[in-house]
This record gives structure tokens, sequence and C-alpha cells, in this order.
């Protein structure tokens, strides 16, 4: 079931290559056929769902270094999986008027989401970086091939930085089997008996190949410049599915990979990975204030976002806090995670509608746009204050459950620290303020005349990303009881 | 009972999120829609002061959150259901068809829900998540009419303001995880050191941050900017209501801590006087009322910080009564005159009779005149005050004197006859009616405003306490009302006596209150523009240096690559040219033998065989 939940994409992928002559719209429509589909099985995967690690499969595949094709699902991979059906699927209906290769485009998102869905169900080191690496080559493509502006350059860049990240992660991972008795790229196995457990130096090093290599993906401050111009520069989607999904491998990596299989480095060096965090949510937030650019501008906010998650686990590795509080942290983290996925979604999505009208990012040029499209500045403005955190929109659930779990854990290092990253809630609400107040409120603009409103496909792609984030943002316990039990065994895992 | 807990919130914040979704189709129904979901509501909030319902629910992991109804909430929801009512059916009839009605509805319910939310919740979690909803809606509300960049700058201010105080809250949610492991409201008086005072902290930031206390005064000032029913509706039941209704809640915590209790009286003493100069100085009639707004909230939080709990509560109510209605009839008079300037409004009570006497009363009220309900209820606070210290006393009474003031100021301007100043239409053009639905809340709140002086009667006044659970707390002395009723009304003559005398006040050291304290300017000065130099600076930062450094090493890659093409490269081609070569030659040479004549190869062998003897015999 989880194996077809993966694959599927892929097999319509190249059905729809092998297959001649389908017009562009039945492509499209095959494409959003094939994302329903997945998402119903991810449904049905949810609902069947009843604790540890279920739907696993175990098959041989290089047998010589133990590494196999070991998929699962478990309360941290579930949730991001739904989302990365959610989006591959809320991408494809946006691109329904896509007229550019729209084969190709189709066939590159689709194996896309294989990729994307493989890494989250991936139970094998090598696995997961064979996925983690060729998302990287999928979404050079898709900026390389259908960004606008200086997008080669960007997607190189994106590319070159990213596949560093990756390679200094392939060392972390090489690490990780030669420290474990016996050698083996099994997750499960590592994560039983953690690998290099009575050499101390030998596991900080690990350590700080995994951090690196996950830390460029999530990215984190200073290892974050080839996010801007990447998702400057990519279409609507790719920007969608780059920062949606695409950058919680990373932060999916600190929880899957690093707490577990390295507690003991992870405690000791928790506050770095905390100073980490708390210095990307206020100078993400920062940085996020001083854009034009409308895409830069959210860009930058998804650095103070991932800041947050980051700033959660590193809060958990501090063994002397009290451990309900670490939970709620890690709960807090993995929401962020599904929030963050949906609500930067919708936001890149609605830049992408404006692009489309406008040809620009360049908020002063736009202005009172709620009088000339009054359902694309409602979207707007639901996305602006989902992202900064208002209550009733899940980005409170998930920020609330961070700052409260972090300052509850009762240690002085995390309470402080994050205390100092609240103010990240009120640099973003004052910068989202700014975005309303230049470009949907107040007198038009030089580009306001040329804007119309979102037609229905778009607003069947966007409206639903933010009306799953009210869904969690009022009643948020459907995510919550399947995240709960899985940061429970993160942060015991982490205490061993 | 639960039923009746889930049901009073979620009629208004439902009927208010469905008006919003409909938008402009279901603007011509708005009206209706919106006031008989309020009276429904009013009708909840009457039987849930009753029944008292309490309503639990499973919210993060092993952090229950809930809603009960005590009887401070009772207090409050009645009070918020009802103030919200009467504000809707004023709204009913001052905005016209052209405008967004729907939305406007939309939100005013919300924004009443997540009042009922606020005053009902128990836990720090849910609190804060109606608290923050409420602040966002208030930005939308003041943005109402967001074609206008300063209406909308306005909305900003409020809301960026309103939220820095929240992060107090945010804080004291973490702090009373950390001290007590939940984050019951009640509980946290008995939150361990260091908490117990974090906590504190972060609740009063909050509290003093939405009930516009001192340091934070200013946007009030901004939420002019909405229309006149947002303002009565903001001023009085909701948003700067909810910081002196928390306080009162967690007073046994401001209490425990001492220093919280202290600085939170003086703060709000200090507030009731500065900001009833500010009030004074006005020339603006919704101006001189917002800053009475926090002046007189200011009784409330001197009311918490002394725990005069009934006193602080009392206040609330007839505030919420008098203020409501002080800013319905301001309202009411800047539709029909198109004006809201204290001298162009000479003469306009007398214009429209039934508003100018209900205004009158609401005036009164404000002013302290006995037997009207602010007398009172200030009164009941002050003797609270008295007991601890008699600077707050002090404080307090002359921050009476100057209410008295501002309120015979106003009292006066409207009433006295028609003049060389009065002005129509200086801010928009007038439609000279003041229509039923618009008159029709001013007498009913003016009597609430007038009767609700009764909690002061002992009899009343011991059930009022026992419904708040504070009984024993000080009542107002006998000699105190004879003192301050004297004040207010010596005032109030004093007052009319100078304003027969035209000569303006306007002096220099009025400058800075007519101004709001310059509070405003000191936030922009001290904090908004250093955050934004900041924010550029590491916005240069971040491309020039960090993604520089990138950059460089990109560059560096390309140099290294370069100079391997042309040094290393060229070298290690040369060599690889010249081992050919010698290759080559060796080619050659061996090549050189194979002539194909046999008598050469003969010889060659012969030469061979020679040497292979010769190599057997030597080596032999």
């Amino acid at each position: 079931m989880l194996t077809l939940v993966i694959f599927l994409p892929l097999a319509v992928a190249l059905g729809l290559l092998v297959l001649p002559r389908l017009r562009d719209t039945a492509v499209i429509w095959v494409w959003i056929g094939a994302c329903v589909v997945d998402l119903a099985l991810v449904v049905a995967i949810w609902v069947g769902y009843d604790g540890g690690i279920g739907y696993e499969t175990d098959v041989r595949w290089i047998p010589s270094v133990r590494a196999g094709y070991h998929v699962g699902v478990d309360g941290l991979s579930l949730p991001l999986l739904a989302l990365t059906a959610v989006l591959f699927l809320a991408c494809a209906v946006f691109s329904l008027r896509q007229t550019r290769r729209v084969r190709a485009f189709a066939a590159l998102f689709l194996f896309l989401q294989t990729v994307c869905l493989g890494l989250f169900a991936a139970l094998d080191l090598l696995l997961f970086f064979v996925f983690f690496d060729l998302s990287i080559v999928g979404m050079y493509f898709v900026i390389a091939g259908w960004g606008h502006g200086d997008n080669v350059r960007s997607a190189l860049k994106f590319f070159l930085y990213t596949f560093l990240g990756s390679l200094v992660l392939l060392l972390g991972f090489i690490g990780l089997y030669l420290g474990a008795e016996p050698h083996t790229f099994d997750m499960a196995d590592l994560t039983r008996t953690p690998p290099l457990n009575g050499s101390p130096g030998l596991a900080a090093l690990v350590l700080l190949a995994v951090g690196v290599g996950l830390a460029i993906k999530t990215p984190t401050v200073p290892v974050h410049t080839w996010l801007p111009p990447a998702h400057t520069d990519a279409p609507a989607a790719g920007s969608a599915i780059l920062a949606g999904v695409m950058l919680k491998m990373g932060t999916y990596g600190f929880v899957r990979i690093a707490m577990p299989m390295l507690p003991e480095p992870w405690r000791r060096y928790a506050w770095v990975v905390i100073v980490v965090g708390v210095v990307s949510v206020l100078y993400g937030a920062l940085v996020a204030l001083a854009q034009d650019n409308l895409k830069r501008l959210i860009a930058y906010t998804s650095v103070n976002h991932m800041g947050y998650i980051v700033l959660a686990v590193g809060a958990a590795g501090l063994a002397a806090g009290d451990v309900d509080a670490r939970r709620l942290a890690v709960t807090g983290a993995v929401t962020q995670m599904v929030s963050h996925g949906l609500i930067t979604g919708a936001l890149f999505l609605l830049c992408g509608v404006l692009n489309d009208r406008g040809h620009s990012y360049d908020m002063d040029r736009y202005g009172g746009l709620a009088r000339v499209a009054p359902v694309f500045a409602a979207l707007t403005v639901v996305g602006a204050f989902a992202s900064l955190g208002l209550p009733g929109l899940s980005g409170f659930i998930a920020e609330f459950q961070i700052f409260t779990g972090a300052i509850g854990s009762g240690t002085g290092a995390a309470a402080s620290a994050a205390a100092v990253a609240i103010l990240g809630i009120l640099i973003t609400a004052a910068l989202f303020l700014r975005v309303l107040h230049r470009v949907l409120l107040g007198g038009p603009g030089e580009l306001t005349g040329g804007v119309t409103d979102v037609r229905g496909s778009e607003l069947a792609a966007i409206a639903p990303l933010l009306a799953a984030s009210l869904v969690i943002g009022i009643a948020p316990r459907f995510l919550l009881d399947v995240i709960e039990p899985a940061s429970a065994a993160v942060v015991s895992l982490v205490a061993r | 009972m639960s039923v009746l807990g889930w049901a009073l919130p979620a009629l208004p914040l439902s009927a208010g999120g469905l008006l919003l979704v409909a938008g402009r189709r279901a603007d011509r129904a708005a009206p209706i829609a919106g006031l008989a979901v309020s009276a429904a509501t009013l009708l909840l909030a009457a039987g849930a002061a009753v029944a008292r319902p309490v309503v639990r629910f499973p919210l993060l992991a092993g952090l229950p959150s809930g809603m009960a109804v005590d009887g401070l909430s009772a207090v409050m929801v009645v009070m918020v259901a009802a103030v919200t009512l009467a504000v809707l059916v004023y709204a009913a009839g001052e905005l016209s068809a052209r405008e967004a009605r729907a939305r406007f509805f939309g939100l005013m319910l919300i924004f009443a829900g997540a009042m009922l939310v606020t005053v009902t919740a128990t836990d720090l979690a849910l609190l804060l998540m109606a608290w923050e909803l409420m602040g966002a809606m208030s930005y939308a509300l003041i943005g109402f009419w967001w074609r206008d960049p300063g209406r909308v700058r306005s909305a900003g201010v409020a809301f960026v303001t309103t939220r820095a105080g929240d992060m107090g809250l945010y804080l004291a949610a973490g702090c009373a995880l950390a001290g007590t492991g939940t984050l019951s409201l009640g509980g946290q008086a008995g939150a361990a050191d260091p908490w117990r005072d974090l906590i504190a902290a972060g609740v009063v930031a909050a509290a003093l941050g939405k009930s516009a206390q001192l340091p934070f005064s200013f946007w009030l000032s901004r939420a002019m900017a909405g229309p006149s029913p947002v303002s009565a509706l903001l001023h009085s039941a909701t948003m700067v209501a909810a910081g002196a209704y928390l306080l009162l809640r967690v007073q046994p915590l401001l209490a425990a801590t001492g220093w919280a209790a202290t600085l939170v009286a003086w703060t709000g003493a200090v507030t009731a006087l500065a900001l009833g100069a500010v009030a004074l100085a006005q020339r603006d009639l919704k101006q001189l009322l917002a800053a009475s707004t926090c002046a007189q909230i200011g009784f409330m939080v001197l009311a918490a910080g002394v725990g005069s709990v009934a006193g602080g509560t009392a206040q609330l109510v007839a505030h919420a009564a008098a203020k409501s209605l002080l800013f319905l009839g301001a309202g009411a008079w800047l539709v029909a005159l198109g004006t809201k300037d204290l001298g162009g409004l000479h003469g306009a009570a007398r214009r429209y009779p039934l508003v100018g006497v209900a205004f009158g009363a609401g005036a009164l009220t404000l002013a302290g005149l006995p037997p009207l309900s602010l007398w009172v209820t200030k009164d009941t606070v002050l003797s609270a005050a008295a007991g601890r210290s008699a600077g707050l006393y002090a404080v307090g009474l002359a921050a009476g004197v100057l209410s008295a003031a501002y309120a015979g100021r106003v009292l006066i301007a409207v009433w006295r006859p028609a003049d060389a100043g009065t002005r129509d239409d200086t801010e928009q053009t007038g439609t000279r009616h003041i229509g039923l639905p618009q008159r029709l809340p001013l007498p009913v709140l003016a009597a609430a405003a007038a009767a609700l002086g009764a909690v002061g009667l002992p009899a009343i006044a011991a059930g009022w306490e026992r419904l708040l659970g504070a009984a024993g707390e000080p009542r107002a002395e006998p000699v105190e009302l004879a003192v301050s009723g004297a004040l207010a009304a010596l005032t109030l003559t004093a007052v009319g006596v100078l304003a027969r005398r035209p000569r303006p006040i306007a002096a220099a050291w009025t400058r800075p209150f007519a101004g709001w304290l310059l509070l405003e300017r000191a936030a922009d000065t001290l904090v908004t523009r250093p955050v934004l130099g900041l924010a550029n600076v590491l916005a240069r930062f971040d491309d020039r240096v960090v993604d520089g450094g990138v950059r460089a090493v990109a560059a560096a890659g390309n140099l290294a690559a370069t100079l391997a093409g042309r040094r290393v490269e060229m070298r290690a081609d040369r060599l690889v040219d010249a081992v050919g070569r010698a290759a080559r030659w060796l080619g050659d040479l061996a090549r050189r033998p194979q002539t194909g004549q046999v008598h050469t190869y003969y010889a060659q062998a012969a030469v061979l065989f020679a040497a292979l003897v010769l190599l057997v015999v030597l080596g032999g």
C-alpha cells in the first residue's frame, strides 16, 4: 500500500511520457487524477494507521552494505506524507492553465511527488539519501526549465549549494554506517542502538556533518542564501513545493535521524541548535521586513518559521528540562512543518497569481488590489494572518506549543532563548501588515489596473490549503493525536 | 449545560464567519442577520449567567482547555452581549447600503464572540487565542475603510502595539507550564519562584497593552480611525475592557507577587491622571472620549492592583454603558452634522434633543456626578486605594476631578447654543438626519449608565460582592462619597463658569497633552525606526556578506578551475605529449631492425646467439 502511494505518481509520469499525443488539458487532468488517487490512498493510510510503525515494507536492496528498501509510516512521517499529497494536488490544480511544455512539467512534478513521499516514508539512510538528492535534481529542472528572470543562474546556485549540503549529509550517513555494529544503513536498527556510543568525539563530528547537511536544506542562518533567489525565479508551483515540502526534508531529518541516532551529542550541543534557531527566527524576520520583493519576503519568512522548529528541537535536547514540556515543543515543531507547508504553499501560489497578472513582485508597484481583486485580497489576508501566527489558524497552534514547550521545560537556557524568539511573532506581524498595506489596501499603484481576480482553478488550488490551516487552527486534535506519540518517542530516544 | 457553554461563543463566531465568507452578496441581509444573532447571543448570555455552564475539551497534550461562567464571567458575558446588541442596532441605522455591511457585521460579531471566549476561558491557551483574535478583528474594523491609507496605518499601529503587549501572554503561558505544570488561569498564584513573577509580568504587560494604559495608550487614539460603532464597542465592552478584566481575574496572582499589584495600581492611577489631562486638552470629541477611556480604564486597573474586584468590575460595567452611549452619540452627530470638532458641535444637542439628553446623561455619569453610577464605582475603587496608600488615593481623586472637567467641557460644548464657532461638515458631508435605529439604543444605555450606581446601595452591594466572590472588600465610605461628589459638582460648575469667558485654554503646556504625551512619536523614535533601520542593515548584510561569502567561494572555485586549466593542465598535457613522443621514438627505433630481408635476420640471429653463448660461458 505505502509503496503504491510512493510510486503511483512516478508510474503515471512514465505513462504520460510514453503515451503519445495527449492534449495539454488531458495531461493535466491525468496529473490531477493521479494526485487525487494518491491523496485518497494517504487518507486511507491515515485512517488505518494505529500507532507504532505502520505499513512497513523491508526488501533487500544492496545487502553488501545492509541497505534495504525499508519504508513505513509513523506519527512524524504521516502528517508530512499527507501534506505532500495535498500540496502536490494543489499545484496540479493550480497548473490547469499552464501552457509551457505541459507534459514534461506534469511528469516532473509527478516524479518529484514520488521523491518527496519516498523520503518521508524511508526507513533506510541510503534510501533517504537517494530521495534527498533526487529532489534536488528534480527541483533544479523545475526552476531552470519553467522559471523566470535569472532562473538558470538561480537554479544552478540552488543545485550546487544544496547538493553540497547533501554530500556533507552523505558523509554523516557513512559515519553512522561505520559507527554501527554491525554496519547498517537501516534507520530502525540505528535508532534502536545508537551508533558511536563509546566515542563522543567521532559522534560529534558525525552530528556536525548530518547537522550541516540538514541545516542547508532547512535552511537556517547562515546557510540560507540559496533560498531567496531560488524562490524568486521559480514558477509558482515550484516555489510552493520547494517551500512547502522540500524545506521540511531538513527539519524532518532532525527529528527522524539526528535526534534519535545521535542522542548523546545532540544533548551536548543542543545549545548550539537553540542559538541557530533563535538567530534564524530574528534574522529571518528582520531581513524579511526590509524586502520590497514579495516573493523574497515570503522566502525570508520561511527562514523565520523554520527557525522556530530548530529552536524547538534544540530545546527538546536539554535533558534537564521537563519531559512533558519538551514533548510539547517537538509536537509543536512537527505541527509547524505541516502548518508552514500549507500557509507558505498558499502564499507562494498567490504570488504566482500576482506575477501572472502584473509580471512583477515589486510591492510598491501595486496597491489597492482589494478593489480590483477582492477574492485574491481575502485569500492573501487569511494567508498573511495565518503566517503571522493568528489564533484560529494553524501557525498559532504550532508556535504556541513551541514557545510554551521551550519555556515550560524550565531550563534557563531554553526559556530565555524562547522568550527572545517570541519577538519574532511581533516582527512578522509588522511585516505582514506592511505587505497588506502596500499591496492590497490604500490607493491604487502603477500595476493595479492590470490585475484581475483569481480564476476558478486558482481558487480551487489555494482555498483548500487555507481551509486546512483553519481546521488545524480550530480543531487540531486529529493532527496532534497522530503526532504526540511520535514526539514522545523522539523525546525519550534523545534522553537515552 | 455544556451545550449552552458552547453555543454562547459559537453562535456569534460562526455567524460572523459566514457573513464574511458570503461577502457583498450578504450586504442586504447582514443588518437583520447581525441583529438576530446578537439578540440570540444576549439571551444565551443571560441563560449562561444563570445556569453557569462549564465546558472542558482537550486542546494540547496534557493541557486541557475550557470555558466556564463564574460570577465575574457572568457579569462580563451579559455586559458584552448587551452592549454589542445596542451598538449593532445603532450600526444598522448608520451604515448606508453602499457600505460593505456583511463584512462590518461579520467582523463585529467575531469581535464580540472573541470577547465572550476571553471572559469565559479558564486557561491561558484559550484566553490567548481569543485575545489575539480580538486584536485581529480590531485591526480589520479600525481599517474598515481600507481605501484610505491613513486609516490602514492606524489599524496597523493598533494591532502591532497591542501584539507587543500580547507577547507577555506567550511568555506567561510558558512560565505557567514551567511553574505549575498547567495553564489554568486560577492556579498561577501558587506557582514556584521565579516563574510566578514572570507569569505576573507577562500578564500585566499584555493587559496594559490591551487596555491602552501607559505607555501603550497611543494606539487608542489611532483606533478612532474606524467607524463610530467600532469605537463604541471597542472602547466599552470589548478590547480595552479585556485588559481590565484579565487583571481583575488574576488579582490573586498580582497580590501574591506584591510588586505586580503595586505596579498595576500605580500604572492605573497615573494613567487615569495623565490621560485625563490628555482628554482635557483635546479639541476633537472622539479623541477626547478615547483619552477618557484610557483614564477610566485606569481606575479598573487601579482596582485590580489594590484588590477591589467588586469595585473594578462595577466600574467596568458602568463605564461600558456610559462610554458606548457617548461614542454612539458622537457618531450620530458625526453622521448627521459631519463634524466631531468640539467647537463645531456647539448647539448639536439642541438640534437633536433626544441624542443630546442621552449624551448629557452619559457625560454627567462620566463626570462622576452623584447619584450616577461612576460616582459610586470610582469611589469604591478609591476607598480600597486609600487603604493601601494615601498617594494612590490622592492621585485617583485628582484624576476624578479631571474626569469631571473634561466631561463638563463636552457637555457644555454640545449644549451651549449654536454660535459663531458652530461648523457643520468639517469631516464629511452630514446627512442632517438621525434615524430611529441610531436613536433607539441611546436612552437604554443612558438608563443603564445612570442606574448601575445602585451597586453602591448596601443591600445590593452585598449581593454584588457575593456574586463576584469578593465579600469583605472595602466599600465607599459616606465621607469619601460626599467629598468626591462635591468635587465633581464643583468642577462642573467651575468649567461652566470658565466656559462663559471665550478665552482658549491653549497654552504651551497643553501641547504635549493635546498630542497624547507624544507617546507615539516616542515609540516611533525608540522602537520602530531603529528596528526598521536594523532590518535594512541586516538585509544589506545578508546580500553582501552572507551571500557574498557564498559567491566568493563559487568565484574562488572558478578561479581555481581556470588556473588549473591554464597552468597545471598545460604542464600535465606537455608531459603526456613528451611521453608520447618518447614512445614514438622508441617505436621507430624498434622498427628499424625489421627490414623484411632474410640475411639481416640471419645476421641478427647470429649476433643474438653469440651474445647468448657469451652469457652462458661467463655465467657458468
